[in-house]
C-alpha cells in the first residue's frame, strides 16, 4: 500500500508534526476491496458510539475521554503511517456513504465535527496553531495595547461563564468575525464587539471546527451530485452494494413508516395513550385535551410521533380538529392548521414525509413559554416531574432511579428506567426514540401493560 | 419595460375611478375594507421607496449591480378571502406596484432572495438537493407582547395598552444596542407590527448573508428566559458575573425600567398571587417565609404613603443583597428577577431561519386597521401604538387633501407622511449610501482580479464559440489558440500558481456547464442559468464565504476524483 499525501503543508508548519487530518483533499491511494469496507465500519464504529454517547447527555469531559478510548480500540494499527492512512480512508469512504440524504449528511456533520473537535482538543497547543494556519485561519493575536483596552470586558465573560482564570496580559486571544464562532456566540462565552469576537487561545477549537464542519458540509453536498450522477452508475457492480449497505447496517430505523401491526385508530387512542406513550407524549396529549391547543412545537413533536405510531391521515385531521375546534372553531382550524397537518404527512408544500423526531432531537429542543414538547426529563421541573411520574404508576424506590438519572443529565436513561417500571419489564437496548417506546410497549405481552 | 408602463397606467385609472365614488363627506366609516385598501395601495402604499429598499442599490444604474436580485426575492400575499399566494416575485418596481394594486393583498410579507426567480422555481426543484435556495435575507426579529402573558396584569392576549407597551420598547432598546454595539450592524428598521408586537430588519449586506447558523447563534445570544410550562425557573444567570451584553442591559435599561415603570404599572407586589410569582424565583426558604410573613401582614397597616409596590421591592432587595454571607446563587436573584419581567422575548424560530415570511413595513393590520409604520429606536419612548395611523384616518385625510392641492406625493398630506419621511432619511438613504459603496468597491475588486485573466476569459469564449459553430473542422485551429492562449498567460500576468488553477476552474466550468454537458433544465438554457448563479457568488465572495455550495472554492477538490480502488 502506497501513499501519496496531495495535502500540501505550508513550509512553516513542516516541523510541526500532527496527526489530525483535516481531510481536505482525498489521497490518491491505492485501497484494497476489503480494507475499503472494514475501515469504514471501523470509523462507523466511533461515529455511532460518539452518537450514543450524546444523547445519553455526556458531558464534554465524558465525551471527550470517550473519543479518545473509542479511537484508540477503533483505529488503531502497528504502523503510525497506517493509522493516517486509515483515518483518511475511512473518512472518504463514509462520505461517499452518508452523502446521499440530507438526514444522513447531517448525522454524518454533526458526528464528524463531534469527533474532530474532540481530537483537536486533545493536541498541543502548537499543533493547534498549525492547524489553524493550514485551515487559512491568518488571525493575529490581539496586541498588548488592544487587549489592555477590552481587558475588563474579557474579565466579564471569563467569569460570566465560570472561567477558573481571569485572562492577564500573556493570555493570547484573537480577534474574528463574529460569524465564525457561531457557537461561542450562542453560549455568550465571548466578548463581542462592533462585529468582532475575542476568542481565547482555549477557545480555538471552535473556531477551526466552525471552518472544518462548513468544509465538510460544502463538500458532502458535492459528493452527493458526483454520486448521483456518476459513481453510482459507473460502480454498481463493486462500490455501490457496499455504500448502500453501510448506511442502513448501523442507523436505526427512522420511524417514518408506522409499523404493520401498529396501527391505531381514533376509538382506541385514548387508551394506547395510557399504555404505551412516553412521558413526553403523554403530556402533549393531556394538554391537548386540557387545553384543545397546542402551539408549534408541541404539534410536531406530538403530530408525528402519532404519523409514525399509525395514525392515518384523515384520523390524524379529525382526532386534531376534535380538540382545536373546541378552542379556535371549526373554520379556524380548516383554515390555519389543518395544512400543517397535511404537510406534516407530506401532502402539502414540498411534499417531504416528514419523520417522526427521536430522543436526541427531542431533548435538544428548546420549548418556551406556553410550551409543552421537549423531554419532561430534561424541560420538566423537579417537582412537576416527579408528579407525572407518580401519575404515570412510577412507584417511589424507581423514582427515585429515575431522578438520580435526570440529575445526571442522563435522560434517555431515565426515560429507560421509566419503561422498565411502569412495564414491570425489562428495556435492555434502551430508549432512542419515542416511537420506538411505542413499539416495544406494544410488543409486551398485555398482562404488562399497565391498562389492562 | 414600456408596455407595463402602459399597462401600469391603465390600472392607476382604474383606482382614480374608484376613488371618485367614497363617501360624500370627508368622513370615512371605521373598520377595514378592501376598497379603501385599494385606494391606500393605490395612493399612499410607497411601492417605489420598498423596491429601492429591497433592491440594495442594484436598480441598474452600476455595471457591478446584480440585475437579477430584486426579481429573487419571494413576496407573498395573503388575499381578501385567506387565499395565500406564495412565491411572487416582480422584475421592476412597476410590476410590483402593479400586482399589489391588482391584487389588494390583506397582508404583504417578505421573504428570502432565492438563488433563481422564485417563479421559476420548479424549474429547479427537481435538480436535486439545493436546486431552489435562498441566499440572502435580512435577518429579522419579531417580538410579540403576548409572550409576557405570565409577567402582565393590564391586559392579555392580542390586547396591548400604554401600561404593557413599554416592555416593547424596552426590548427594542436592548436589542438594538446590541446589533449595532456588538455586532456591528448599522443598518436596522424597527416596524410595529400592527396590533402586538414590533419587527426588527438588519439589513446591512453581512446581515443577510449569514447562514441559518450564524442565526440561531445571534438568537441565542439574545436568549437568557429559558423557561417552558413545566418548569419554574425562567431565567438562569449563572456564573459568577454578568457577561458584558447582560450587564449593560442591566444596568442601562433594565433595572431603571423595572424599577421606575414596570413595579408600579404592573402592581407586581399588590396581591398575594403577584408576590407570591415573584417570591417563587428565590431558592431560599427562610428569606421567603420571612418576607411573606412581612406582607401579609402590612396588607393590614399599610399607613405608608409610599407605593406598596416599590416598598415591597425595596425589602426584598435588602434581604437577598445585604447577606452577603450567603449562598453565591442569592445574589444573582435580584437580577434574575428582573430579567424574567423585563427583558426582551423574541420568537426565536422567525430569526433562525433564512426562509422565514415577515410583513411587510406599511401594510394595514386587518384587525386593527392600523398601519406597520417604522419606528425610530432613539425615540422609541415617544411610540404610541394607539395613535398610530389608521386605514380609515388616512382616507379621512386624503379626501381633505385632494381638494386642497395637486402633487405627487399623497401621503406627504397625511398623518403617514412622517413616518415615510423617516423612513427615507434614516433608513434608506443611509443603506443605499452604503450598498452603493459596497457595490462599487466589489466591482473594483474584480476588475482587478479580472485584469489578469481577461486573456484566459477571451480565449474561452473564443473556444465557446468554435465549438458552437465550428465543430470538429476547428479543432485545429483550437489547438493553435490553446498555444498562444498559454504563451500568452506566461507573459501576460505574474500570475502565482493558486490563481492559476482557479481561472483554469472557472474557465472550465463555463465551457462545459454551458454547451457541452447535459442541458440544463427549464430556465432559458444553460446560459442564462450560469450567469445567475454567477451573478450571485461573486457577490457572496466579498464577504464570507458562505452556506454549502462554492463550487468556486478553490480549497475545495472534489473527493471521488482522487479516489483510486483497486481490488
Amino acid at each position: 500500500m502506497e501513499i501519496v499525501r496531495s495535502q500540501k503543508r505550508a513550509p512553516t508548519v513542516a516541523t510541526v508534526v500532527s496527526s489530525l487530518p483535516l481531510y481536505r483533499s482525498a489521497p490518491e491511494l491505492q485501497v484494497r476491496l476489503e480494507d475499503f469496507e472494514l475501515f469504514a465500519i471501523d470509523r462507523l464504529r466511533v461515529l455511532k458510539e460518539i452518537s450514543d454517547g450524546l444523547s445519553r447527555g455526556k458531558k464534554p469531559d465524558e465525551v471527550e475521554i470517550l473519543v479518545r478510548d473509542l479511537w484508540k480500540s477503533n483505529m488503531s494499527l502497528p504502523q503510525a503511517s497506517e493509522v493516517i492512512n486509515k483515518d483518511i480512508i475511512s473518512h472518504f469512504v463514509l462520505r461517499l456513504v452518508y452523502c446521499r440524504t440530507e438526514e444522513l449528511r447531517k448525522w454524518f456533520l454533526s458526528m464528524e465535527t463531534t469527533l474532530f473537535r474532540y481530537r483537536f482538543r486533545g493536541e498541543s497547543s502548537e499543533v493547534q496553531r498549525a492547524l489553524m494556519v493550514e485551515f487559512d485561519l491568518p488571525y493575529k493575536a490581539v496586541s498588548h495595547a488592544e487587549f489592555e483596552n477590552v481587558k475588563e470586558k474579557l474579565g466579564q465573560v471569563a467569569r460570566s461563564i465560570g472561567g477558573q482564570s481571569v485572562p492577564n496580559a500573556d493570555t493570547i486571544f484573537y480577534k474574528v468575525p463574529f460569524e465564525e464562532v457561531p457557537e461561542l456566540v450562542a453560549g455568550r462565552r465571548v466578548f463581542i464587539l462592533k462585529g468582532y469576537a475575542y476568542v481565547a487561545m482555549n477557545q480555538v477549537a471552535s473556531l477551526v471546527v466552525t471552518r472544518f464542519r462548513s468544509h465538510l458540509s460544502k463538500a458532502l453536498v458535492l459528493t452527493n451530485r458526483k454520486w448521483t450522477s456518476t459513481i453510482r452508475e459507473r460502480e454498481t457492480d463493486r462500490l455501490t452494494p457496499i455504500v448502500e449497505s453501510l448506511s442502513t447496517s448501523y442507523l436505526g430505523p427512522d420511524y417514518s413508516q408506522p409499523r404493520e401491526f401498529a396501527e391505531i385508530s381514533l376509538q382506541d387512542i385514548d387508551q394506547v395513550a395510557k399504555s404505551s406513550f412516553p412521558l413526553c407524549m403523554r403530556h402533549l396529549f393531556e394538554k391537548l385535551r386540557e387545553d384543545h391547543h397546542l402551539k408549534h412545537g408541541g404539534r410536531m413533536q406530538f403530530g408525528l410521533f402519532l404519523k409514525g405510531v399509525g395514525l392515518k391521515l384523515d384520523d390524524a385531521l379529525d382526532f386534531w380538529k376534535s380538540e382545536f375546534s373546541r378552542k379556535v372553531g371549526a373554520e379556524r382550524f380548516d383554515k390555519e392548521y389543518a395544512y400543517s397537518i397535511r404537510h406534516n404527512y407530506g401532502k402539502e408544500g414540498k411534499r417531504t414525509d416528514y419523520t417522526p423526531y427521536s430522543c436526541q432531537k427531542i431533548i435538544s429542543s428548546t420549548p418556551g413559554v406556553g410550551d409543552h414538547h421537549g423531554c419532561p426529563f430534561r424541560h420538566f421541573s423537579e417537582e412537576n416531574l416527579r408528579a407525572a411520574l407518580g401519575k404515570m404508576g412510577v412507584g417511589n424506590r424507581p423514582m427515585e432511579d429515575v431522578m438520580d438519572k435526570v440529575r445526571n443529565r442522563h435522560y434517555q436513561l431515565a426515560c429507560t428506567l421509566t419503561f422498565e417500571a411502569v412495564h414491570s419489564s425489562s428495556c435492555d437496548v434502551g430508549i432512542n426514540h419515542p416511537n420506538q417506546y411505542f413499539i416495544d410497549s406494544q410488543k409486551l405481552p398485555q398482562k404488562n401493560n399497565p391498562t389492562s | 419595460m414600456t408596455g407595463e408602463e402602459a399597462e401600469n397606467g391603465r390600472d392607476d385609472m382604474l383606482i382614480d375611478g374608484c376613488e371618485a365614488e367614497p363617501p360624500q363627506e370627508n368622513t370615512v366609516p371605521d373598520g377595514f375594507n378592501a376598497n379603501y385598501l385599494k385606494v391606500y395601495y393605490g395612493k399612499l402604499f410607497p411601492h417605489y421607496d420598498m423596491f429601492r429598499w429591497l433592491s440594495y442599490g442594484n436598480d441598474g444604474k452600476h455595471p457591478g449591480c446584480d440585475q437579477s436580485y430584486f426579481g429573487r426575492r419571494e413576496f407573498s400575499f395573503t388575499l381578501d378571502n385567506d387565499i395565500y399566494l406564495r412565491f411572487q416575485s416582480f422584475n421592476s418596481a412597476s410590476e410590483m406596484e402593479k400586482s399589489i394594486n391588482e391584487k389588494c393583498p390583506f397582508k404583504i410579507d417578505i421573504g428570502p432572495v432565492y438563488n433563481v426567480d422564485p417563479a421559476k422555481r420548479h424549474a429547479y426543484a427537481q435538480g436535486g438537493d439545493n436546486g431552489f435556495t435562498p441566499m440572502e435575507r435580512e435577518l429579522i426579529f419579531d417580538v410579540d407582547i403576548t409572550d409576557y402573558d405570565d409577567v402582565r396584569y393590564c391586559c392579555s392576549g392580542a390586547d396591548v395598552c400604554l401600561d404593557c407597551w413599554p416592555l416593547m420598547t424596552v426590548a427594542i432598546k436592548v436589542i438594538d444596542a446590541a446589533l449595532r454595539d456588538d455586532f456591528g450592524f448599522n443598518h436596522i428598521l424597527w416596524v410595529y407590527s400592527g396590533r402586538r408586537g414590533v419587527h426588527c430588519w438588519v439589513c446591512d449586506g453581512k446581515a443577510r448573508r449569514l447562514n441559518n447558523e450564524q442565526r440561531a447563534a445571534i438568537a441565542d445570544y439574545f436568549r437568557v428566559y429559558k423557561g417552558n410550562e413545566n418548569s419554574h425557573k425562567k431565567v438562569s444567570l449563572t456564573g459568577q458575573g454578568l457577561h458584558p451584553f447582560l450587564a449593560r442591559s442591566y444596568t442601562e435599561v433594565l433595572k431603571q425600567f423595572f424599577e421606575e415603570k414596570l413595579l408600579c404599572s404592573q402592581k407586581l407586589f399588590s396581591n398575594e398571587e403577584r408576590f407570591e410569582k415573584i417570591l417563587e424565583m428565590i431558592p431560599d426558604e427562610s428569606i421567603t417565609s420571612e418576607l411573606r410573613g412581612k406582607w401579609q401582614e402590612s396588607r393590614r397597616s399599610s399607613t405608608s404613603k409610599d407605593d406598596i409596590n416599590v416598598v415591597r421591592w425595596g425589602q426584598l432587595k435588602q434581604m437577598l443583597q445585604s447577606g452577603r454571607q450567603k449562598v453565591q446563587g442569592l445574589r444573582r436573584c435580584v437580577e434574575e428577577i428582573v430579567f424574567s419581567y423585563a427583558y426582551p422575548r423574541l420568537d426565536m424560530e422567525v430569526s433562525k431561519h433564512m426562509n422565514h415570511l415577515l410583513k411587510a413595513p406599511f401594510c394595514i393590520h386587518p384587525k386593527t386597521g392600523r398601519v406597520c409604520v417604522p419606528i425610530d429606536p432613539d425615540r422609541c419612548e415617544e411610540f404610541d401604538p394607539t395613535t398610530v395611523p389608521t386605514l380609515s384616518k388616512l382616507l379621512g385625510e386624503l379626501n381633505m387633501g385632494v381638494l386642497r392641492s395637486e402633487g405627487n406625493d399623497e401621503w406627504d398630506k397625511t398623518s403617514l407622511g412622517k413616518s415615510v419621511r423617516y423612513f427615507r432619511s434614516h433608513f434608506l438613504q443611509p443603506l443605499l449610501k452604503s450598498c452603493k459603496e459596497e457595490i462599487e468597491s466589489s466591482y473594483k475588486a474584480k476588475l482587478q482580479e479580472s485584469k489578469n485573466s481577461l486573456s484566459c476569459i477571451a480565449w474561452s469564449l473564443e473556444i465557446i464559440t468554435l465549438e458552437s459553430f465550428g465543430g470538429s473542422k476547428s479543432f485545429a485551429l483550437l489547438k493553435e489558440i490553446r498555444v498562444l492562449h498559454l504563451t500568452s498567460c506566461r507573459e501576460g500576468g505574474k500570475t502565482s500558481p493558486k490563481s492559476g488553477t482557479g481561472q483554469d476552474a472557472r474557465k472550465d466550468r463555463k465551457s462545459g456547464t454551458g454547451y457541452t454537458g447535459s442541458p440544463k433544465k427549464g430556465g432559458r438554457g444553460g446560459k442564462y442559468t450560469w450567469a445567475g448563479v454567477d451573478g450571485y457568488y461573486s457577490q457572496a465572495e466579498i464577504g464570507f464565504e458562505k452556506e454549502p455550495l462554492d463550487a468556486k472554492d478553490p480549497n475545495f477538490e472534489d473527493p471521488e476524483d482522487d479516489v483510486v480502488v483497486k481490488a
